[in-house]
């Protein structure tokens, strides 16, 4: 009885008409240990389909969303004009730093005083570059007797 | 539609993606970027998911259009690079023990068929889809799927009588 049925859905099935219920039913008698002796040329063949369909993937799907990336870039480039304006604010605070320290600096209110102030300052400056000039002297003579002797 | 969302809309047939690319690439690695490959093109569409009514079918004719291209690139390509090229062409002891397994001689009859009768099997017999859903998949009306998928049945059965009367008649 069993028997015919199962052949009866066989035969369908290999016409291509068979259910999924009753491609089900022959899957679970293929699996069973009571197979038929001669049906049993087809256990391998749902064996298979069975064991086929327990593979799984195992890799992670990386998704990607682009909106994440605009995100990021709207993030980052905030950063860079914090950055821009921290610093901003950082080097104009030092350059005001020196300019008050200016407004406080002693003046002159007789411009006489001023001149000589001024003249003697001026002085001083020219004497140290002229103490300066002397010195590179000394360099000119090594170069006229280092020519002396090394000729090209 | 976040990534959650999304995740949990693709659980139910990410296997099947990937067994269905397996059937046709062969190789688990290739199977795996297929996958990818099919996943990442869906989150791509994924502000318009939902005017597909069936996402599951989407992808799986996506993933059957995905390995076809494979395949043609592949066989299109002048330059082959195979392993049986520096290797010994005759199959190593294991791997003959191995194909004495009953299990394996199905899957490389099944591989020796052409990749439409391939797809069929894999959908109806491995994944059990009805036929009107096999039919939105490979753009084919139920009867020639039937008529196909008959053949191809009949065609494991021949190989599989052969190769299990062999050397017996």
């Amino acid at each position: 009885m069993e028997l015919d049925r199962i052949e009866n859905i066989l035969e369908k099935y290999f016409q291509g008409e068979t259910t999924i219920a009753e491609e089900n039913e022959l899957k679970d008698y293929f699996s069973s240990p009571n197979v038929a002796q001669h049906l049993e040329q087809y256990q391998p063949m749902f064996g298979y389909f069975s064991q086929v369909k327990q593979q799984k993937s195992t890799q992670e799907i990386p998704l990607q969303t682009k909106k994440r990336n605009v995100a990021w870039l709207s993030i980052a480039a905030s950063a860079v004009v914090l950055l821009g304006i921290g610093t901003y604010f950082f080097v104009s605070e030092k350059d005001t730093a020196p300019a008050v320290v200016q407004s406080e600096l002693g003046t002159y209110d007789n411009p006489e005083e001023a001149l000589a102030a001024t003249q003697k300052a001026l002085a001083l400056l020219s004497n140290n570059v002229n103490v300066g000039i002397e010195s590179v002297q000394y360099i000119n003579e090594y170069e006229q007797s280092k020519n002396k002797i090394f000729k090209q | 539609m976040n990534q959650n969302v999304f995740i949990e809309l693709i659980n139910p047939f990410k296997d099947k993606v990937f067994r269905l690319a397996k059937r046709l690439l062969t190789s688990t690695e290739e199977a795996e970027d297929a996958t990818q490959e099919v996943m990442v093109k869906l989150w791509n569409k994924k502000d318009n998911l939902d005017s597909y009514n069936n996402i599951e079918a989407v992808a799986m004719t996506m993933t059957k259009n995905y390995c076809l291209d494979q395949l043609k690139s592949k066989r299109a390509g002048n330059l082959k690079i195979v392993h049986n090229n520096f290797t010994d062409r005759e199959p190593q002891l294991d791997k003959k023990l191995e194909d004495s397994d009953s299990l394996e001689w199905v899957e490389k009859i099944i591989n020796q068929l052409p990749e439409q009768l391939q797809i069929l099997i894999q959908l109806r017999d491995v994944e059990q889809y009805e036929f009107d859903e096999i039919a939105k998949i490979v753009n084919m009306n139920e009867t020639a799927i039937r008529v196909a998928l008959s053949r191809a049945r009949k065609k494991i059965r021949e190989s599989m009588v052969n190769t299990h009367s062999y050397g017996i008649r």
